[in-house]
């Protein structure tokens, strides 16, 4: 059963009540809350997104609520529950839906030690998985956005979730986030794009969600092999240019950016090293979507994944 | 199938197999509770322990395998800090004694498996804590606690300094040279517990308790504790000890005697008690029934045993029962009516209740 098979009333009551078992790649999320705006950005942006049955295992029990008290009335805020517990301070009222989806990369980057997680957004073609971890504000979501309306799969916008055993990829697709001028960049770019409400004044500054590509959805299971590591960067008046990145400065970069680097120890750094071998690594710097996407259509698999023709 | 007021954590601890039966649902309530008992890791190792982690559902299983990489990673962490404290603190030729978590985890106590830390305890004799301290802040480690008033709090009256923070790894350290406050009523003595304290094998910069005794202070910080988030876990702890002790037939008698000596008898009592019932420990009826000699009056032992029966319980909402918040709230008032008179208590609780508010008031 998909999200999508709810009538809106059935997904409000079971949002507000029980909630749902919402499937995203390999996490299984019970999402409950009572506010508007949360259940109408989950009926947009996951109505394609599977639901497991009400009495399944889940990995994390999250729920965005209205605090006790005053703040409930005057000035309303939301609150971010994990079981019972609330690890963040209250956001503005309007802000449930971000802070719902933020909640989530929580869970996954402070709970899934099942994994080494990273900081990086993911995309694949023909099973090969192009990773690009970055600080904020490093067009790593908009570049994200750019190729997945361009011929490559969406993994996630943001946590690149490895298997230490065999390296493989996990994909948890998920809406992609979009900040300030992007928002307009991608509306522009990708006009099929379906965005949700822009929410304003967020620590972020102005922050909105467009749905996943459905392929990304359905393809959820799909593991790849990382073949590209890129860091990106959005420069105005850039010209479009690769430059080879050396072993070391990409394993920094990798290490640097994994949430869980120091739970797996020894582990963690030779899932990195395998990465870092089995990789091409390079920094981009770009201006123009158009051109980024037409170059990264042109990269070449990495010596360490090439069959024979 | 409801699980209200089901404590699973409980269950697992008591009989792993028996978790294999859960149904989804179940093992979704157990990962949850047990991860806010911070027993999660524990648990998962005693399913490894007994051969049957292979037999857990992939959804749960993939949540133990995290947490036992988790806690690994927290045991890595303990053992270099403490290298690091030792380093600090070599110049003063001290071996000082390593006191809860740490202790376990260096001495390879039964207590050590998928142990949870929040920080690391040391005991020091009291004449030595100036050197102590002024040899940590020359290691990084800073106070913290700044108020006066906390400052005095620890300086005058507690069996300890204030929690020191290390300023670039953020690791704390709390420094002891007592196992009880300084105010309170019973007063273990400091020089007993060291003058068995024994080195630690291949640590040699460092000493442990003699198991008895570590067992004691454990019982001592648990059934003395006003907090009790931990306690399940701390009341594990105590029944992996115990457990691992029962074989050797002088253990019991041997730790009577030392509970008597130290004036931790009653403490001794309810210890034994409350694993006992609680998580199944094979205490001997004798032992029991010695121990309970040393139990308060009828009335006031069978109240005693009602609240913690409802207090060591995971702290999740799906474990508890109506009276547990009540429960919790007597042991505060006990746990701090131990540690002082009761006209400093009175004094203390109002200045702490007073400065909350004034706080209050200056961050709103």
């Amino acid at each position: 059963m998909k999200l999508g098979d709810l009538t809106p009333s059935q997904l409000r009551h079971r949002l507000a009540h029980a909630g749902v078992n919402l499937r995203t790649g390999p996490v299984v999320s019970r999402v409950r809350s009572r506010l508007r705006s949360v259940q109408d950005g989950m009926a947009l942006h996951y109505a394609a997104h599977p639901l497991e049955p009400d009495e399944a295992f889940a990995d994390f029990h999250v729920r965005v609520r209205r605090p006790a008290g005053l703040r409930r009335w005057i000035q309303p805020q939301v609150v971010f529950e994990f079981d019972e517990l609330t690890p963040f301070a209250p956001l503005p009222g309007d802000q449930g839906f971000p802070m719902l989806e933020w909640g989530l990369n929580w869970c996954v980057t402070n709970h899934f030690h099942q994994r080494l997680t990273l900081h990086a957004a993911v995309v694949e073609r023909d099973g090969l998985a192009l990773i690009l971890p970055a600080p904020p504000g490093s067009g790593k979501s908009t570049l994200c956005a750019g190729l997945i309306h361009r011929g490559w799969r969406l993994m996630s916008d943001e946590l690149t979730v490895i298997d230490t055993a065999d390296l493989s990829i996990s994909a948890v697709p998920r809406p992609v986030s979009l900040k300030n001028a992007s928002i307009e960049v991608m509306k522009r770019f990708a006009p099929e794009a379906a965005f949700g409400r822009v929410v304003n004044d967020t620590t972020k500054g102005s922050v909105a969600h467009f749905r996943p590509p459905l392929s990304a959805v359905e393809r959820a299971h799909e593991r790849a092999r990382a073949a590209w590591v890129v860091l990106p960067r959005w420069q105005a008046g850039a010209e479009t240019s690769l430059r080879p990145l050396s072993k070391g400065r990409c394993l920094m970069q990798l290490v640097e950016n994994a949430f869980n680097y120091n739970v797996h120890g020894a582990a963690g750094f030779e899932t990195l090293a395998a990465l870092t071998d089995q990789c091409d690594a390079f920094e981009f710097s770009y201006s123009d979507l158009e051109d980024a996407a037409a170059l990264f259509a042109r990269l070449p698999p990495p010596p360490s994944l090439r069959t024979a023709p | 199938m409801s699980y209200a007021q089901t404590d699973l954590v409980v269950a697992a601890l008591r009989s792993p197999a028996q978790a294999l039966s859960l149904p989804s649902a179940g093992w979704d309530l157990l990962v949850r509770q047990a991860r806010r008992a911070d027993l999660l890791g524990r648990i998962a190792l005693l399913l490894e322990r007994e051969g049957l982690l292979g037999r857990v559902p992939s959804a749960p299983r993939a949540h133990l395998d995290a947490a036992i990489v988790l806690t690994a990673a927290q045991h890595r962490e303990v053992r270099r800090e403490v290298a690091h404290i030792a380093n600090a603190l070599a110049p003063l030729a001290l071996q000082p004694v390593l006191l809860k978590g740490a202790a376990y985890l260096m001495s390879n106590a039964a207590a050590a498996l998928g142990r949870t830390f929040d920080d690391v305890d040391l005991l020091v004799p009291k004449s030595r804590l100036p050197e102590v301290e002024a040899h940590l802040m020359m290691g990084g480690w800073v106070t913290t606690h700044l108020s006066p008033y906390d400052q005095r709090y620890y300086r005058e009256w507690m069996h300890e300094l204030p929690p020191m923070q290390h300023s670039i790894r953020h690791s704390v350290i709390d420094v002891h040279h007592a196992i009880l406050p300084d105010t309170a009523h019973v007063q273990p003595d400091s020089a007993l517990l060291l003058a068995q304290a024994r080195v630690v094998p291949e640590h040699p910069e460092w000493r442990v308790l003699s198991p008895i005794d570590m067992l004691l202070h454990s019982m001592t910080h648990l059934f003395h504790n006003e907090e009790l988030s931990h306690g399940l876990r701390d009341l594990s702890d105590l029944d992996l000890m115990l457990r691992s002790e029962s074989a050797d037939p002088t253990f019991w008698e041997a730790l009577q005697q030392r509970a008597v000596q130290h004036g931790l008898a009653r403490t001794l009592h309810h210890g034994l008690q409350q694993t006992h019932r609680l998580l199944g420990t094979p205490v001997p009826e004798s032992a029991r029934l010695q121990a309970s000699n040393y139990a308060a009056a009828a009335p006031v032992d069978a109240l005693m045993t009602h609240l913690w029966r409802h207090a060591l319980r995971t702290p999740h909402s799906s474990a508890r029962a109506p009276l547990t918040s009540a429960a919790e709230f007597c042991l505060f008032i006990r746990a701090h009516a131990l540690r002082m008179p009761p006209i400093m208590l009175l004094k203390h609780l109002s200045n702490k209740a007073w400065r909350r508010h004034v706080l209050r008031e200056e961050g709103a």
